[in-house]
């Protein structure tokens, strides 16, 4: 037991911890983008993948040897090494931010309590795969993506900062696990339906959303891969594993920002219900009950976000930008005031 | 003034999509409209033209009798006929090519035949590896026209009425 607590035992702990989440993420990641697909074609009525595999269910995986095993192609005018390393900014940024997402009570590799700011620092640098894959293409649409995508990011991470800071306010920490724990108890201890407060945070949960979809650029807003006018946007010239990478990131963000929705608004792994009936239970069943909630709660989001694919036309640019600075920012700037003013007067 | 206000009413409190996700969630849970391709085909009408074939008679000897015809009225030009009398006395083809590559599929051959010999049948899947294998010569031909004759019969029967 004593060597556990040792430098070399944590370290060796915290990358069991490390390679556990990355391994889980990675294979939900599978059966989520198979379900992406799956719903969007139901939506249009068709039946998706359904050849590999019982279901289609193993679809993910012959993706992942097909993309695996073609050939890599680098364009002759591009950037060696920017080209190669920004898939790789990409894709490592959108696995580090699960970090500090608490699954369930303790089930968490890093308990900083800063973790929202470093989870906006993580999503804030993921730009930069984007921009660097389309600057180091060299190639004219993969240039505008690239363009496009930083402005974008920027404008609806700007948002996506201001509806965090009225969640930390309720809460009254930076700590996703102590965010979670504030909305223990019953089901409208939520955040999203706590009263009174329930009438800013609403709001800001869909404006979360929202600007989740614009920060992952999924569509509505995916005018950085923008298929209709810029074939596939950064994307272009990537070819094979680096496209991958880049697929991978893309999804695993968009998982990521579920989870983010779940815990700031939807009480993270809390059932809804007092979870006092478990205290006999062994610590680990409940643990992993709770787990289940909260990977429901995710999977709930990945199904909003795939429906919104499917039944949502897409943003032009400047709607996109409207959107962003003159409804969602104002919007939730004036939400910040608000739960600040109830914070100080309103719980007297 | 009023709608103006209505109408962003509606747009705060999601109006349109809540809207969509229901239509959306309708249609997700409706049949499928799939044919499930190499395993379930769809319906073919009996005017469908697919794959060439050159037919016979019921004796076995071949229809065609080399009048050219569709050879003159191919828009594609990717008919090439060759004749001479047989010993026999009757005019038959020592050529009939047609290439598959150039082919519009616009039916006036077999429009144009006098005889039904030349038709285009109900067959679509005859895709192949090399170019090559869709330069059809006479015998390929003949051996669709066998291969495919009972569908060939029936489609231009029931099409008869039509004509």
């Amino acid at each position: 037991m004593d060597f556990w607590t040792t430098p070399g035992g944590w370290t060796l702990i915290t990358l069991g911890e490390i390679v556990l989440v990355m391994v889980g993420v990675l294979i939900s990641l599978a059966f989520l983008l198979l379900a992406d697909r799956k719903i969007w074609a139901g939506v249009q009525m068709r039946k998706g993948p359904n050849v590999v595999g019982p279901f289609g269910l193993l679809q993910s995986f012959a993706d992942f040897f097909k993309f695996m095993l073609k050939e890599v192609i680098i364009p002759a005018g591009a950037d060696r090494t920017t080209f190669l390393l920004a898939p790789l900014i990409t894709f490592t940024l959108a696995f580090i931010g699960w970090a500090v997402v608490p699954f369930a009570p303790g089930w968490v590799v890093s308990n900083i309590n800063v973790g929202i700011l470093y989870l906006l620092a993580v999503s804030g640098l993921g730009v930069y795969g984007i921009i660097i894959g389309g600057w180091a293409s060299n190639s004219k649409y993969p240039f505008l993506g690239a363009l496009r995508s930083a402005a974008q990011m920027v404008s609806y991470e700007v948002s996506i900062g201001f509806v965090i800071i009225t969640v930390v306010l309720l809460a009254g920490s930076m700590n996703l696990s102590a965010i979670v724990e504030h909305q223990a108890g019953w089901i409208w201890n939520w955040h999203a339906f706590r009263f009174p407060t329930l009438v800013i945070m609403l709001p800001m949960m869909g404006i979360f959303f929202f600007s989740a979809l614009a920060e992952t650029n999924r569509p509505p807003f995916d005018l950085t891969e923008a298929e209709s006018e810029l074939v596939a946007g950064f994307q272009v010239e990537y070819s094979s594993t680096p496209y991958l990478l880049f697929m991978i990131g893309e999804y695993c963000n968009i998982v990521l920002m579920c989870a983010m929705l779940s815990i700031l608004f939807l009480g993270g792994w809390n059932p809804g219900v007092p979870v006092g009936f478990m205290a006999s239970w062994p610590p680990a069943l409940a643990s992993l009950l709770l787990f289940v909630v909260f990977a429901l709660k995710i999977v709930f989001w990945f199904f909003m976000f795939a429906m919104v694919k499917a039944i949502v036309p897409r943003y032009r640019y400047d709607q996109l930008m409207r959107l962003g600075w003159k409804v969602f920012l104002p919007t939730s700037l004036f939400a910040v005031a608000l739960v600040a003013a109830w914070k100080v007067f309103g719980t007297a | 003034m009023f709608d103006r206000l209505t109408q962003t009413v509606r747009g705060a409190a999601l109006m349109d999509f809540v809207g969509a996700f229901g239509l959306a969630m309708k249609y997700l849970v409706r049949p499928k409209a799939t044919v499930n391709y190499p395993f379930e085909k769809g319906p073919l009408s009996p005017r469908f033209r697919g794959e060439h074939a050159l037919r016979r008679y019921p004796n076995g000897e071949e229809r065609c009798i080399a009048c050219k015809l569709c050879e003159a009225i191919c828009p594609a030009q990717c008919i090439v006929i060759e004749a001479e009398p047989r010993a026999d006395g009757s005019r038959r083809t020592t050529r009939y090519d047609i290439d598959m590559t150039k082919c519009i599929y616009c039916g006036f051959c077999q429009e144009a035949c006098p005889v039904d010999a030349i038709v285009e049948g109900p067959n679509f899947e005859f895709s192949t590896e090399t170019r090559e294998e869709l330069f059809y010569d006479k015998q390929k031909l003949l051996d669709n026209g066998d291969r495919w004759e009972r569908e060939i019969a029936k489609n231009l029967e029931l099409d008869a009425a039509y004509r």
